[in-house]
């Protein structure tokens, strides 16, 4: 996969015809009974009903622009990122080819169970549950780069490619992620997975932080369990 | 054991809380013998700092004894005495690798809230200071978990008291490198610091060591000005005189060569920028009052260094950014990198060069610590540093 092309959230022609249809609808309700009936309330009914149908043919979901939600041509949803981590590309290359490690780097990633003939299956914690799919290497170049795909039957189409470069003054490698994701629910899918912050992208950024602390510290820093005013005291107030 | 609890903005409180314990094998718990109130606690005091919680235990000023260590701290024992930057790093990242301790890549677990507020990027941890700076539990207690154990406590081998070694957790770093950013030409060099508040008496004091021809100290509270004269620093009362002016006047025309403003976010100053300030930080319209900034930024000499150790926590308006441009300022900024002043800095106590505890004005236990606090940030009774001891039992203040 190479850099493409990438434009807002396109709307699904299904999605499309829905808020054009709904739109109008509402539009006609606003100005039904003639001029001599229009009071506010239903002028407002009849700007939303037009302004509605009216975003909705001119194609981009603006909810989706504003939180940068980028799709290819393919109306694929794009995600990437990026993370500089202290080691080398072969040595994090080799931690990633490994692909049944993964869930334990990766905390929104369950489980990848290798098949016969490089294909594995993967299954993630989604918004609404467990999404699983088969899936399979497309290239693997030792120290560089790897690519997969989903197979036809997936829940969910999606493919990836992590890419490992040296970081310029021997500062270890660039990790760079690029997810293509054919979503659920046409546009509003990856809008309302990015609301409950369950989208890719975040889950992405959350797995790439993850992912340099185990390479460089080897654990999490952590609070949890830590004493505060919040922890419930013992009746004698504590030992001290 | 005993812990001073951020409840609410204006209200913090002292609570019997459980005693910390490891939770990493790299951890230490360190029983707390000294600590003290910060300029930067009084922010959150105030509730300037976002993502504060109720219960959590404020303090990044400490130091005291090794009581525990866990399993894979390989340089810290049971028994050592300690001074602890008030910053967490983890001491392996690309940024502390270089130095910059207080920029750590890996030590803040809460790195998606900070990222939320400022961008891609997150500082490291830092200790008591609100979630979004990792949410560890903080040191004006009786004892406190110490991550990355091997990184951080910096173990005294002298016999020096608490009072003289407890400043190199923060003020007496962050004053010498808000100093040591001027890059002061020996001898030349005119520096000016806004604030005579500890950092600000540390910034002075650095300065003068770091060679700097004269230092002129800004305040309005005149028992902080008296405190910095007594070490030679010429002051100025702002609210006797037009600052700039004086400024201007003091240096032949030119300006200081550098300026730190060791304020920040909260400054009080005149004019019509700061009542605009006050208006919009209340209606939740900028995070900052910025006037010691401005003022920074209008009285610097061309060419000069703007140094900013006084924290600022969001958003600014109205900076004077065009005479900043036309001057060619240079603008350097941040939490101090601890770490790296720790030695330098001790040394420069043992050779008698300074001795930090003139700053402290109140000696306190910790059941007197939220009195303190609003004495503190309300400038009452000549208060300028507080030194809480968590194990004393309560007098009078």
């Amino acid at each position: 996969m190479t850099k493409q092309e990438t434009r807002g959230a396109v709307f699904q022609p299904t999605e499309k015809w829905l808020l054009v249809a709904l739109g109008t609808g509402l539009a006609a309700l606003g100005v039904r009974g003639g001029p001599g009936k229009l009071g506010l309330g239903r002028l407002a009914l009849a700007g939303t009903g037009i302004t509605l149908a009216g975003v909705a043919l001119r194609g981009t979901n603006p909810l989706g622009t504003a939180l940068k939600i980028r799709e290819n041509a393919q109306g694929e949803t794009l995600v990437s990122d990026a993370v500089t981590v202290g080691q080398s590309p072969e040595v994090l290359y080799a931690v990633w080819r490994k692909l049944e490690n993964l869930p334990a780097l990766m905390s929104h990633l369950q489980e990848v169970k290798m098949l016969e003939e490089g294909r594995s299956r993967w299954t993630v914690k989604g918004p609404l549950g467990d999404v699983s799919w088969d899936a399979e290497l497309t290239a693997d170049e030792p120290g560089r780069r790897l690519a997969w795909q989903s197979l036809p039957g997936a829940d969910i189409w999606n493919s990836g490619e992590v890419l490992f470069r040296p970081a310029p003054g021997e500062r270890g490698t660039e990790v760079v992620v690029r997810l293509t994701y054919k979503a659920p629910g046409g546009t509003a899918g990856p809008i309302i997975a990015r609301m409950l912050g369950q989208e890719p992208s975040q889950q992405l950024r959350d797995d790439l932080m993850r992912f340099k602390r185990e390479q460089e510290l080897g654990f999490h820093p952590t609070t949890q369990g830590q004493s505060s005013g919040r922890s419930a005291m013992p009746a004698s107030g504590g030992n001290k | 054991m005993k812990a001073v609890i951020w409840q609410s903005t204006n209200h913090v409180s002292v609570e019997q809380v459980p005693d910390p314990e490891l939770l990493l094998p790299t951890d230490a718990i360190v029983r707390v013998s000294s600590t003290a109130i910060c300029g930067s606690d009084l922010h959150l005091l105030d509730g300037r700092i976002p993502s504060m919680e109720k219960g959590d235990i404020l303090g990044h000023e400490f130091m005291g004894e090794v009581v525990e260590v866990g399993k894979d701290v390989k340089t810290l024992k049971v028994g050592d005495r300690v001074v602890v930057p008030f910053n967490i790093a983890c001491g392996v990242c690309d940024p502390c690798k270089r130095g910059f301790y207080s920029a750590c890549d890996n030590s803040n677990p809460n790195h998606r809230m900070a990222e939320a507020l400022y961008g891609a990027v997150s500082g490291g941890g830092l200790f008591g200071y609100s979630h979004m700076y990792g949410g560890y539990a903080g040191g004006q207690a009786q004892f406190v978990r110490v991550p990355f154990a091997d990184v951080g406590p910096f173990k005294l081998s002298s016999a020096l008291p608490d009072e003289q070694v407890l400043f190199l957790t923060d003020i007496f770093p962050t004053g010498y490198q808000a100093a040591e950013n001027c890059q002061i030409v020996k001898g030349r060099d005119v520096v000016a610091v806004f604030g005579a508040g500890p950092v600000g008496q540390f910034a002075a004091r650095s300065a003068q060591m770091l060679g700097a021809a004269r230092v002129i100290i800004v305040d309005r509270v005149p028992e902080r000005l008296k405190m910095a004269a007594a070490a030679g620093i010429e002051t100025i009362s702002y609210e006797d005189v037009d600052v700039l002016v004086a400024l201007r006047e003091a240096t032949g025309g030119r300006g200081p060569d550098h300026v730190i403003d060791a304020v920040g976010m909260e400054a009080h100053g005149h004019g019509p920028g700061a009542l605009l300030d006050s208006a919009e930080q209340k209606l939740k319209m900028t995070f900052d009052r910025i006037t010691a900034l401005r003022w920074a930024i209008l009285s610097c000499a061309k060419g000069g260094t703007v140094s900013m150790p006084g924290v600022y926590g969001g958003l600014v308006d109205k900076l004077p950014l065009g005479a900043a441009f036309a001057k060619g300022l240079i603008f350097r900024m941040g939490q101090t990198h601890t770490h790296r002043y720790l030695g330098p800095l001790l040394s420069r106590i043992e050779a008698g060069e300074i001795d930090p505890s003139f700053v402290i004005t109140h000696r306190a236990t910790l059941d007197e610590a939220p009195a303190l606090y609003k004495t503190f940030r309300d400038k009452h009774d000549s208060c300028i540093k507080v030194v809480l001891n968590p194990w004393g039992q309560a007098t009078t203040a």
